[in-house]
């Protein structure tokens, strides 16, 4: 319905896939085409947007995780590296062990109380651009783990989160399938020039006092 | 057992006996330090392994209950100790008796508050300092906003107490500092792709010398314990699943039999068959995984692909029967969930078939290796006497030369009847710790390979009432973990869930023993002797 009524506006509709998945297989694309819509609101510049593909096609197949399990996910997120499922077909084999080095973090596990200050050094610590994976039903909303007295209801409360991948644990292939989505949303966002492009150094700092920001 | 209890009879007239399964001792707190002495040190009794201290809040008093077991003569006992003091209640030490008592008092401290007298470092185990009330007891306020969840970090202190009794017997609090004045301490953990899970250890290290490691938990402790109070029995079940994920079919059997035996199911000898196949499918899908987690941490990242073969080749196995790869949620009250896959027996005969070479292709890869030999002999030697104080069982207990499997010492289901060996050496080094492993791999294979042709043909649920209520009483049982002895205590108060429901975890007692086995050794070595522990933090943190 939402790609007939984007057709009658008259805008051409971009299929975004990735790793050569038929773009029908995905099956939130209402999703990534509003956003698709609210990004390029404004319209798109010729020579930025055309950058911002290339560099963005880069960037969107070599997201390396950054190596961090707390529970029974992680295993499964070994398995994942592992010659089975072989993520290193989709150029995200190489996770790291320090967060300095990592693009996105797969939060594969419960996060209790004492693990939440850590767990948001962590994610400060990434460098920008960064994004985070809510893998398996205990980082989604606390799980079967939801009643107790010392576990976080869900890691949404705690960073932002990007890509929520459900189960207990999530089978690897959905754990392919979460990474694709991001990978997806890293395809159609814009690099260059972003948002502000057109505002000036001080026009932004009247807009936004220095006394504000402290 | 009758003879025990005249022998403490005579020489404790103020115990109070009570039969069951194991002879529960009731004593006041005044004599259990001598008590448990005279349990530990006399010849007849020689009760050498603490298996676990059980923390209780029975609402009109706290209390804890010691089970002991004699390696020497095998058997059982228990002792219950209890105040009525809510307000400040406090039990004498049994630290200088058993080394792992005093992480074990640590965690009644934190879940309970129950306060030990002579205990060298009584801080709270999991929770933090700044903790309001003590969540296992019964009147605890779960209001969240008394205990928030915060980004903030969480206040530390070098800090650590304990308590002694003046001669007017009044009880003085003494401050102590975890570590030394002038050492340097290090930080490892949480987030250390070598401390196997969400671990911390804060080392004090003089150059590359490990002096003393403080351990650091709680970084993943999710109250399972404290849950499964509000649970029917059949709900319980599930957590079962995710403390130790790979021995998720061994510890829903030792759950489900506590149950049993309390509720007096009788199972199928079909059921009972089908769950050792499943807990010994799913030991050498552990140790598979252990061999190549434990080669990646030494650097040989390459075994990891080779060990995962053989356990993707045990997962596809139990999907098929069970429906999932690691939550498999399998065993329940008085049977199993699903009746076996059409292709299990062929499928199981196909892994049979290739589990010998791959095992040898793990010891010409790996074992044989110089540098492995060089890193692994003789590192993190562990001593018999110091395994069953600290209570190391599993794999680990058994390189140190301590015939602690419960398959054999009490065999519960139909391993009494199965041919198998219990593996054991002698060395306690970690290549002794790995070299077990691998050989107990083999050894599930054959109890499997006794088993597999001979699946007797039978009902695989019991006739369970469908509102499970267990009679008025308390039970204990422990099971062989993939990491050694696992335990679970029930007390019921006659309704349908319980009114305590404790784990006893065997990576618990692994990680206590991190401290001492590394003393004195490099800081490089601290990761090949944790690797060979093989802990798995949410099973110690439940």
């Amino acid at each position: 319905m939402e790609v007939n009524e984007l057709e009658k506006k008259g805008t051409v509709v971009e299929k975004i896939t990735t790793k050569s998945m038929p773009y029908e297989a995905f099956k939130d694309n209402e999703y990534i085409e509003k956003l698709v819509e609210e990004l390029r609101a404004n319209g798109t510049n010729v020579i930025v947007g055309a950058f911002d593909k290339l560099i963005n096609w880069g960037r969107s197949n070599s997201i390396w995780p950054l190596t961090f399990a707390t529970s029974c996910c992680g295993i499964e997120f070994v398995s994942l590296g592992a010659a089975r499922f072989d993520m290193a077909r989709f150029g995200w084999e190489v996770a790291r062990a320090s967060p300095r080095q990592a693009d996105f973090m797969m939060v594969a596990g419960t996060i209790v109380n004492r693990m939440v200050p850590v767990f948001r050094r962590l994610y400060d610590q990434l460098a920008e651009p960064k994004y985070v994976i809510a893998c398996g039903s205990c980082a989604i909303s606390g799980g079967p783990f939801r009643k107790s007295y010392h576990v976080a209801k869900g890691i949404e409360e705690i960073v932002p989160v990007d890509v929520f991948v459900p189960g207990c644990p999530p089978r690897p292939e959905a754990m392919i399938y979460g990474i694709m989505q991001l990978s997806r949303k890293i395809k159609v966002e814009k690099f260059f020039g972003g948002v502000n492009r057109q505002e000036n150094r001080e026009e932004y700092l009247k807009a936004h006092p220095i006394e504000e920001q402290n | 057992m009758a003879n025990i209890q005249d022998k403490i009879a005579n020489l404790f007239p103020e115990a109070t006996f009570e039969e069951g399964e194991f002879l529960l001792i009731n004593i006041p707190d005044e004599k259990l330090h001598s008590l448990a002495k005279t349990l530990r040190d006399d010849e007849e009794l020689a009760f050498d392994y603490l298996v676990t201290i059980v923390g209780m809040d029975w609402t009109d008093s706290l209390g804890c209950v010691y089970y002991l077991t004699s390696t020497k003569h095998n058997t059982h006992i228990s002792i219950k100790v209890s105040t009525t003091d809510r307000e400040n209640p406090t039990i004498t030490s049994v630290a200088d008796l058993w080394k792992i008592a005093c992480i074990y008092e640590r965690e009644v401290y934190d879940f309970f508050g129950i306060i030990f007298i002579g205990n060298p470092d009584m801080r709270r185990l999991f929770l933090n300092i700044d903790w309001k009330g003590f969540p296992l007891r019964k009147d605890y306020d779960t209001n969240p906003e008394l205990n928030p969840v915060s980004i903030e970090n969480e206040r530390q202190s070098d800090d650590t107490y304990n308590y002694t009794r003046d001669e007017n017997g009044n009880i003085v609090k003494n401050v102590t500092k975890v570590f030394n004045e002038n050492d340097f301490v290090v930080n490892i953990g949480p987030q250390h792709p070598a401390t196997h899970g969400v671990l911390r250890f804060r080392t004090a290290v003089d150059g590359e010398i490990v002096k003393k490691i403080d351990v650091y938990m709680g970084y993943i402790h999710r109250g399972v314990e404290k849950l499964c109070e509000g649970l029917t029995y059949p709900q319980t079940l599930h957590y079962m699943d995710r403390l130790d994920y790979f021995s998720a079919h061994n510890y829903h059997h030792g759950l489900c039999l506590c149950i049993e035996k309390a509720a007096g199911i009788q199972v199928s000898r079909r059921v009972e068959v089908i769950r050792v196949l499943m807990d010994e499918l799913s030991r050498i899908a552990s140790h598979c995984l252990f061999i190549g987690t434990y080669c990646m941490d030494l650097g040989a990242t390459t075994m990891l692909f080779y060990t995962l073969r053989v356990r993707e080749q045990i997962l596809d196995i139990m999907e098929k029967t069970c429906g999932a790869r690691m939550t498999f949620n399998y065993s329940c009250i008085g049977g199993v969930m699903q009746d076996l896959h059409p292709d299990f027996v062929n499928d199981v005969k196909a892994l049979l078939a290739v589990i010998p070479a791959n095992i040898k292709e793990y010891n010409t890869l790996f074992t044989g290796n110089v540098i492995t030999k060089d890193r692994l002999e003789g590192v993190g030697v562990l001593s018999r006497e110091d395994a069953i104080s600290y209570g190391v069982t599993g794999p680990s207990g058994r390189a140190s030369g301590w015939a602690c499997d419960v398959r054999k010492t009490d065999p519960y289901s139909i391993y009494s009847e199965l041919d198998f060996e219990e593996v054991l050496a002698t060395e306690g080094d970690s290549m002794a710790r790995f070299k077990c492993r691998v050989e107990e791999s083999t050894q599930s294979a054959h109890i499997i390979e006794q088993l597999i042709d001979n699946i007797p043909e039978g009902e695989i649920l019991a006739k369970v009432p469908k509102v499970l209520k267990l009679p008025e009483g308390h039970w204990f049982q422990l099971v062989e973990g993939c990491r050694g002895v696992f335990g679970v205590y029930i007390e019921s108060k006659g309704t349908t869930s319980p009114y305590r429901l404790k784990i006893v975890p065997p990576c618990l007692n692994l990680a206590s023993v991190v401290d001492h086995i590394t003393e004195g050794s490099k800081i490089a070595d601290l990761i090949t002797i944790g690797g060979s522990l093989d802990y798995i933090v949410p099973d110690m943190d439940r």
